[in-house]
């Protein structure tokens, strides 16, 4: 009997050790600078709201802590989108105004292994700007710390929420620099082909609702057209 | 789908109205989905048309989301443009020409794909069906886009 109590007991151990390292994981890397910084080309900046309840449309399967947006949008609850989202969004730029629509789908990633820090999410915004013209952001996102820094912190807290000051690059790929891929579609980013990172910025998170306070941000990098070139 | 001639392949995607809309998106309209949708009254936009819908193979499995935007009278030039976003497989990203064909369809291209489309390049027939009667579930029209894609020569292992 007290060896099965002490098998028991060494399993538990070792799977709590396991669990803590794999959360405090000391390798794992924080993008906290866009690969874009140090780039010459024009960059298109736009922010957008990424609490559900302040987006044009937000859904899921349903089944999900944050609920959707109106609330009488369709669920997708069919197996090949169960763990696929739809947010709609108006996007601005560095002062507010509005400035586009955009569409992300995002879809968790069957690659991800949070073995390795890696909460992947396979992401695409279809992108139109008045007056610009419309295009495609192809990205793999990385969630991991999100879910480490602002998700767990909040189910463990005893008011379920968390509040703090949370920056990260979201964008993980398919770039070989940890960037997005652009493809443009009309207006004068047709025939382009770019590339750009996602970023998120929280301030509050409730494990009950949701998002409390949060901004995503886009910076797409324009190459310089021969009109715009000095 | 179905292996062509040429090498490439041909699919079908389905969607079903009204059964499958999920957002209908335009200034001025008393038709906006779902009941509630703030649609921005924005000038921004014009005549913005936004709608997403699910998508359907040809066994009527659903695969997929779609989200189409069309705006004629876009100032850099009018479009109409289809992201479908299939998780199994990828994104693909189509781009249709105005006018429809004598024929009632609309033609189009693909301008880029992720996943199992990122080498593909091809074409897309886009047509609208009227009168589907089914009594099994709610849908009494019907999209179609009908797609061409053939990968670039070498690229097979």
């Amino acid at each position: 009997m007290k060896y099965l109590v002490s098998l028991l007991i060494g399993t538990l151990i070792g799977a709590a050790l396991f669990a803590a390292g794999m959360y405090y994981n000391p390798f794992t890397g924080h993008e906290l600078v866009s690969p874009l910084a140090i780039s010459k080309e024009k960059n298109l900046h736009v922010t957008y709201t990424a609490v559900p309840g302040e987006m044009i449309l937000y859904t899921d399967d349903g089944e999900s802590t944050v609920s959707t947006h109106p609330d009488r949008v369709v669920e997708l609850w069919e197996p090949a989108i169960v763990d696929t989202r739809i947010a709609v969004v108006l996007l601005n730029d560095s002062r507010g105004n509005v400035v586009g629509l955009g569409i992300k789908f995002s879809t968790d990633s069957e690659q991800t292994a949070l073995i390795n820090s890696q909460a992947l999410v396979n992401s695409a915004w279809h992108i139109y700007l008045p007056g610009q013209g419309t295009l495609l952001v192809d990205q793999i996102e990385n969630y991991w710390s999100y879910l480490r820094e602002i998700v767990v912190p909040a189910r463990w807290s005893s008011g379920d929420n968390w509040k703090g000051s949370f920056f990260r690059i979201m964008t993980q790929g398919p770039g070989a620099l940890g960037t997005a891929r652009v493809s443009g579609g009309t207006g004068e980013f047709s025939g382009m082909t770019s590339e750009a990172v996602e970023s998120l910025t929280a301030r509050a998170y409730s494990a009950i609702d949701g998002p409390v306070s949060m901004n995503g941000s886009l910076t797409i990098m324009v190459p310089n057209t021969a009109d715009d070139t000095e | 789908m179905s292996v062509q001639p040429n090498g490439g392949n041909s699919e079908i995607f389905r969607i079903d109205l009204p059964r499958d809309r999920i957002l209908v998106g335009l200034v001025g309209t008393d038709n906006a989905l779902p009941a509630g949708l703030e649609w921005p009254g924005d000038e921004l936009f014009g005549n913005l048309q936004a709608e997403m819908f699910k998508v359907r193979d040809r066994n009527d499995v659903v695969i997929g989301i779609a989200s189409r935007l069309a705006n004629v009278s876009e100032e850099t030039g009018p479009f109409i443009e289809w992201v479908l976003h299939l998780p199994a497989r990828g994104t693909i990203y189509l781009q249709m020409d105005l006018a429809a064909s004598a024929e009632g369809h609309r033609n189009g291209r693909l301008i880029a794909g992720t996943q199992d489309f990122e080498t593909l390049s091809g074409t897309v027939w886009e047509r609208f069906i009227t009168g589907i009667e089914n009594e099994d579930f709610d849908a009494y029209e019907r999209i179609e886009l009908i797609t061409a894609f053939i990968g670039r020569l070498g690229d097979e292992e």
